[in-house]
């Protein structure tokens, strides 16, 4: 119980200043370029994607922060396309985690991963807004 | 290890710093546009807020019954379906930052862990039902669904492919 708590509580002490800064420079920059990230994401089914993806592999934190960052860039006009990449570049892409992960698994190991994952991000992310628009879930 | 780990958590709060200092500079620029971006944080903070209290109660049940010494002795070289599918559950269910998760897979692999399985252990983050709720407030349930299925195929391809290579 004890174990279980602390484990918890080292997970929510990690993540709240990125929770925090991630929300603060939002906000920031949703007021600064009001509507203009529609220009910049247009819904290009390769150019947005690529950018979610790089902007998400640069960051890291728990899934939920990219859930949270995604879904108000999302609100602000960022393309779902863009947004998917981002939120799963941010998980499985991890250039700052990049040396501890060679340590561990070795380099040839987590370039290949954090490669492939990278294009996984951009195929998934074309592929689940394709789904959604063949079923009709989003226009 | 130990001071890699402080490095990281305070490189979080350097973030927020930055972050912070930059609301500072726009206040002087700016103090109409400040303003409105701390109201618009307020609002999303609120919303977010209440969402969060539920996953990290969430994340301490899953914590107090899950434990990753548990699926250990399922994952070695002749593991087969039986490992995929320990390693599918296991990394649905335990839940923890990279850097918590590379010792413990570390310590897998030398084990005899497959390459293949620490693959999907390490990119299945994303399909964890602690999370799912935040995923479904802010993309909905039937994004929710289609992205899990896709990261679930994508990480056991990755994962074999991976595995063909450094072989």
């Amino acid at each position: 119980m004890k174990e279980a708590l602390i484990k918890t509580l080292t997970t929510l002490r990690s993540s709240l200043p990125m929770i925090l800064g991630v929300l603060l420079l939002i906000s920031l920059l949703g007021s600064v370029f009001e509507g203009g990230y529609s220009k910049v994401f247009t819904g290009n089914y390769f150019l947005d994607p690529l950018l979610g993806a790089l902007l998400g592999s640069i960051s890291f934190g728990i899934p939920v922060t990219s859930y949270v960052a995604g879904g108000e860039l999302l609100k602000e006009g960022v393309s779902l396309l863009a947004v998917t990449a981002f939120v799963l570049a941010w998980t499985t892409v991890g250039i700052a985690m990049l040396p501890i992960e060679a340590e561990v698994f070795g380099r040839k190991f987590a370039f290949l991963r954090n490669g492939l994952n990278f294009v996984s991000a951009i195929l998934i992310a074309i592929l689940t807004v394709t789904t959604l628009r063949i079923l009709g879930f989003v226009v | 290890m130990k001071n890699k780990k402080i490095k990281r958590i305070s490189g979080r709060w350097k973030f927020l710093g930055i972050v912070l200092f930059l609301y500072i500079v726009f206040f002087f620029v700016d103090q109409q546009l400040t303003m409105k971006a701390i109201e618009l944080f307020e609002q999303t903070f609120m919303r977010v807020a209440r969402i969060l209290v539920v996953v990290f109660v969430v994340i301490f049940f899953v914590n107090l019954l899950v434990k990753p010494e548990g699926i250990k002795k399922h994952l070695g070289e002749d593991s087969g379906f039986r490992g995929w599918v320990y390693t599918m559950l296991g990394s649905i269910f335990i839940s923890g930052p990279p850097y918590v998760m590379f010792p413990f897979l570390g310590e897998l692999k030398k084990h005899g862990a497959r390459l293949s399985l620490l693959v999907i252990f390490l990119n299945n983050r994303n399909v964890q039902p602690v999370f799912l709720p935040v995923m479904i407030f802010y993309f909905g349930t039937p994004f929710t669904i289609i992205i899990s299925v896709y990261i679930l195929i994508f990480s056991s391809i990755n994962g074999f492919v991976i595995e063909k290579i450094l072989k």
